[in-house]
């Protein structure tokens, strides 16, 4: 699903060359469910962002379902993203002038799909996660946990082959975090989509299938249960 | 995307940010309300000059002394002045058959006093009776000046209303005497109020028989002719006719100028117009302000809702379509702004058209059409800034800021 070779990534920090990501080779098949795991500024989460199309490499070659995106243009990587790829936040990123309808919706309606279908796909997907009655709340009218919700409905509304999710649970209670661990979970046991998620909580990362662990821009360890 | 969703994307964030919105609805709107205003103002200023113009009458021709020419080499020395127009001109002129009537006039000033010792500088003008037709003068007492042969200076004189009023308080004043400068005229008649007309203020004036005033100024030339033509329709026979007999009186010398009333009436036209041009520029630049602002206001959203543009591009939007989305946001503002400065400024004009119901107040179209089409312009010019760099904007860092 995911093939990478000799990613690199480097950032500028005033005088300095940082390595974010120094020579990653990886590949993740699909239906797999990984975590990344790592101290601060380890490389999770630029890890995370070339996967999902958003930052470029700059060395290196990315297989993305056995196509190589590496040279794809903007409108390109927003068409693959757009069709393979859910996002799952910290912060959520809920619009918040948007009801939770219509955040759903905000795929479908990119993707230009019909209203009626759009109407149809967006109520389905509330209902599964059990949010039918808060369609028509803003997000500031939602608990952390529902957001979140909203959130996975969104990432989920386009039937992703890939689900990434950026420290999924970091901004929320217990009980919500663990709810919002079963779906994501569910999603990749049942419908086998390919679960990656970053994260520093290791009791959460440790129940992944397959575990890998940066240190410096580079994959320290890798482990599969 | 679609063109309607991504319009219904953009009018909801209008719809969110209302504080900005009105903010930018009140810039556009003064904007564009400030060049109708002006351009009205304009518009109604060259209306109604031009209307005074015409309210001259029609058919006319004046004649001055002296001609307006540039030409090469060295200033003459000797024998360039012109020759006065002389009562003996206008008597010719007066004979051609293009000619109707013919008033020939004098101006100058002069203390004017009573018997009962009241003084007051006015304008004397001295004519014939033809100019109570010439300039469709009417009178509240008494009669007009005699007449009959313009040579003779009778001493006798008609008085404007504002002269009645300083100087013959509540009183006849026909009959009465009027010193003017070391002459004395019996006063034999009384204008009715006549306004002022392009400058002239018949009301504050003294009209005497042009040979009285040649001798009380002491002066034989003519200040001009204004001649009322036979018809309308063959201004340029009448014109060369003019202009030959007094070239002939001239000895061969063309040393005359002759104004129409319609290239008089159409040199202020295109004067006036300049100037509204002019005016509704000044407004314009309101306009770009108004533009300047739109960007600034939208760079400030575009910063406050970095994490929904890197949010939309992770969801799989191109740079395009981002920039498409704030574009269409600035065009719904500029265009809103644009409505509300119409209806404002045409609502004010209605209003000063009921506080002035006789002037000619009217918004010209073209400014309404300029005003919004400069309005649409600059929202979309000083938006596409704001637009390139949210679609520039790095998804990455976007959504790494809560």
């Amino acid at each position: 699903m995911i093939h990478l070779e000799g990613i690199r990534r480097d950032f500028r920090l005033g005088e300095q060359t940082v390595h974010a990501l120094a020579g990653i080779d990886l590949d993740i098949a699909a239906g797999e469910y990984v975590s990344i795991m790592g101290p601060s500024g380890s490389g999770k989460s630029t890890l995370l962002n070339v996967v999902a199309l958003l930052d470029r490499p700059d060395a290196g070659s990315y297989a993305f379902d056995g196509v190589d995106v590496t040279a794809f243009d903007d409108d390109a990587l927003a068409r693959v993203r757009r069709e393979n790829i859910g996002f799952v936040f910290q912060f959520f990123h809920l619009i918040p002038r948007l009801t939770a309808f219509q955040n759903v919706e905000v795929p479908l309606v990119l993707a230009s799909v019909p209203v009626a279908e759009r109407r149809e796909r967006v109520n389905e997907a509330l209902a599964s996660l059990d949010l039918s009655s808060r369609a028509h709340h803003r997000p500031n009218e939602l608990s952390g946990g529902q957001r979140q919700r909203v959130a996975i409905a969104r990432a989920t509304i386009m039937r992703p082959k890939v689900l990434l999710a950026d420290e999924p649970t970091g901004n929320l209670d217990s009980v919500s975090g663990r709810q919002v661990i079963e779906i994501i979970e569910n999603l990749n046991a049942a419908n086998g989509v390919t679960l990656i998620v970053v994260t520093h909580d290791s009791a959460m990362g440790s129940r992944a299938s397959r575990q890998l662990r940066l240190v410096d821009g580079r994959i320290d360890s890798d482990q599969r249960r | 995307m679609k063109m309607a969703d991504s319009t219904l994307l953009a009018w909801q964030a209008v719809i969110a940010h209302k504080f900005r919105t009105l903010l930018i609805l009140l810039a556009m709107g003064i904007g564009v309300a400030a060049v109708i205003l002006l351009t009205t103002l304009g518009e109604t200023g060259r209306a109604y000059i031009t209307g005074q113009f015409s309210s001259l009458g029609t058919n006319l021709l004046i004649v001055l002394p002296g001609r307006n020419e540039t030409t090469g080499g060295a200033p003459p020395l000797l024998g360039t002045t012109p020759r006065d127009l002389t009562l003996g001109d206008a008597l010719a002129v007066a004979r051609s058959p293009y000619v109707e009537r013919l008033a020939p006039i004098i101006i100058g000033g002069a203390s004017a006093a009573t018997d009962q010792g009241l003084v007051r500088d006015t304008t004397v003008l001295g004519t014939t009776a033809e100019m109570a037709h010439v300039r469709s003068l009417n009178l509240s007492r008494g009669r007009f000046l005699p007449a009959g042969d313009p040579y003779s200076a009778e001493p006798v004189c008609v008085i404007g209303i504002t002269i009645l009023n300083e100087l013959f308080r509540g009183q006849d004043p026909v009959g009465q005497r009027l010193q003017l400068g070391d002459r004395k005229y019996r006063i034999i008649g009384v204008l009715s109020d006549e306004g002022v007309s392009v400058g002239i203020d018949f009301n504050d004036m003294v009209l005497l028989p042009v040979a009285a005033a040649q001798q009380l100024f002491n002066r034989e030339g003519l200040f001009r002719m204004m001649i009322e033509m036979r018809s309308a329709g063959n201004t340029e026979d009448a014109i060369a006719d003019v202009r030959r007999i007094i070239t002939d009186r001239h000895e061969g010398e063309d040393d005359v100028t002759i104004i129409t009333q319609d290239s008089l009436v159409s040199t202020f036209d295109r004067i006036l117009s300049a100037v509204t041009y002019g005016i509704g520029g000044i407004g314009a630049i309101s306009l770009v302000v108004a533009g300047i602002l739109i960007m600034n206001v939208m760079l400030v959203s575009v910063t406050q809702r970095t994490a929904e543009v890197g949010l939309l591009k992770a969801l799989g939007s191109s740079s395009r379509n981002i920039e498409r989305l704030f574009l269409i946001e600035a065009i719904i503002l500029s265009c809103s702004g644009a409505i509300v400065g119409v209806s404002v400024g045409l609502f004010t004009v209605w209003l000063m058209r009921g506080m002035w119901p006789t002037l000619p107040i009217h918004a010209p179209v073209w400014a309404l059409v300029a005003a919004v089409a400069v309005a649409i312009t600059t929202g979309l010019a000083f938006g596409t800034l704001p637009a390139r760099r949210a679609a520039r904007l790095d998804p990455v860092q976007a959504l790494s800021r809560r």
